[in-house]
């Protein structure tokens, strides 16, 4: 889902930084507040920020011949609300823009958006429905994580195809285009991510059920 | 082993082998990453295609490979010391 420095044309490189920003921005207060306000939650919000650093940086195989990364940031969005993500994956962009070479500083609103943005906020959305439906913690989890991987790629899929049309189907033409490399690559990385993050989120269960019962992720104390 | 330790080894096999089994089926490509191949696409749609903006610093692919190991390494770190931390936590709190 990196979009490589320098290939959004300028007006979308600053487009999508203009739609990032204020969400960035926010997620650093919220992160701010959250260390403020349950100082017994930083550690977890580090993990947090910590799996996505991991999981950003594996490139795993897939079964389309082509290998790309999960996110990680699904776990962060479904423990401490979506804006945090929108901070800690902007600096795992960073971290990968500044030292590897990876992504860019013009395409790091752009990738913020899809990574940081999108996927923790589907993580969420998915989260919360799944427990409505009366889903248990490890399907809503699950599909939370996984969900948020692929819209994270369906997003970086429309971005691309909406700065680089196809000539004859246009900008549909070059999502599908496009969808086809990240999509469909990231589809068995998906259930990847769900699963590690499901099993995250069992470990988290076993050691830190204060946490979650603070967190509103855990209702009642379980018996270890 | 207790069933819940059982069932976490048995999600640590079920990702090894989702990353493991496209490794045996192979790859035309030789698995290149999909950022990579997307930008190829591009560079293929529009001859003459140039990058308007390039990183300031690049590192070699030996030097590149190694930062990767070390952002995955800090992650990793981390989250071992938090797991030492709660696990010790809930333990001496327990006693």
């Amino acid at each position: 889902m990196h979009i490589a420095e320098g290939y959004l044309p300028p007006l979308h490189a600053v487009a999508w930084t203009v739609v990032a920003a204020p969400f960035v921005v926010h997620g650093a207060r919220a992160v701010v507040r959250q260390v403020r306000d349950e100082p017994e939650t930083k550690l977890l919000l580090g993990a947090a920020g910590a799996f996505s650093f991991v999981l950003s940086a594996l490139k795993i195989p897939s079964v389309t011949g082509s290998s790309s990364h999960p996110t990680g940031t699904g776990l962060g969005a479904v423990l401490f609300r979506p804006p945090v993500m929108a901070l800690l994956g902007t600096i795992v962009l960073m971290f990968q823009a500044l030292l590897l070479a990876h992504g860019g500083i013009t395409t790091l609103g752009a990738n913020a958006f899809s990574m940081a943005i999108v996927g923790p906020w589907m993580a969420y959305g998915v989260y919360r429905l799944v427990k409505r439906l009366g889903g248990g913690l490890t399907p809503a989890v699950f599909l939370a994580a996984s969900l948020a991987d692929l819209a994270t790629y369906c997003m970086t899929s429309v971005q691309l195809a909406l700065a680089y049309p196809d000539p004859a189907s246009g900008v549909l033409g070059s999502v599908v285009k496009f969808g086809s490399i990240f999509a469909i690559t990231q589809i068995p990385l998906a259930v990847s991510e769900g699963l590690l993050t499901v099993l995250i989120v069992r470990l988290l269960v076993k050691v830190s059920p204060a946490e979650l019962i603070r967190l509103g992720v855990l209702r009642r104390p379980v018996e270890a | 082993m207790s069933r819940s330790t059982l069932i976490n080894w048995l999600i640590v096999l079920a990702v090894v082998a989702l990353a493991a089994v496209p490794l045996f089926l192979g790859s035309a490509t030789g698995f290149g990453g999909a950022d990579g191949i997307a930008a190829a696409q591009i560079e293929a749609a529009n001859p003459g295609f140039e990058p308007w903006f390039t990183p300031f610093f690049e590192p070699s692919p030996e030097t590149a490979s190694g930062l990767f190991a070390l952002q995955a390494a800090i992650g990793a770190g981390f989250l071992g010391y938090f797991f030492g931390v709660a696990r010790t936590r809930r333990r001496l709190n327990r006693d």
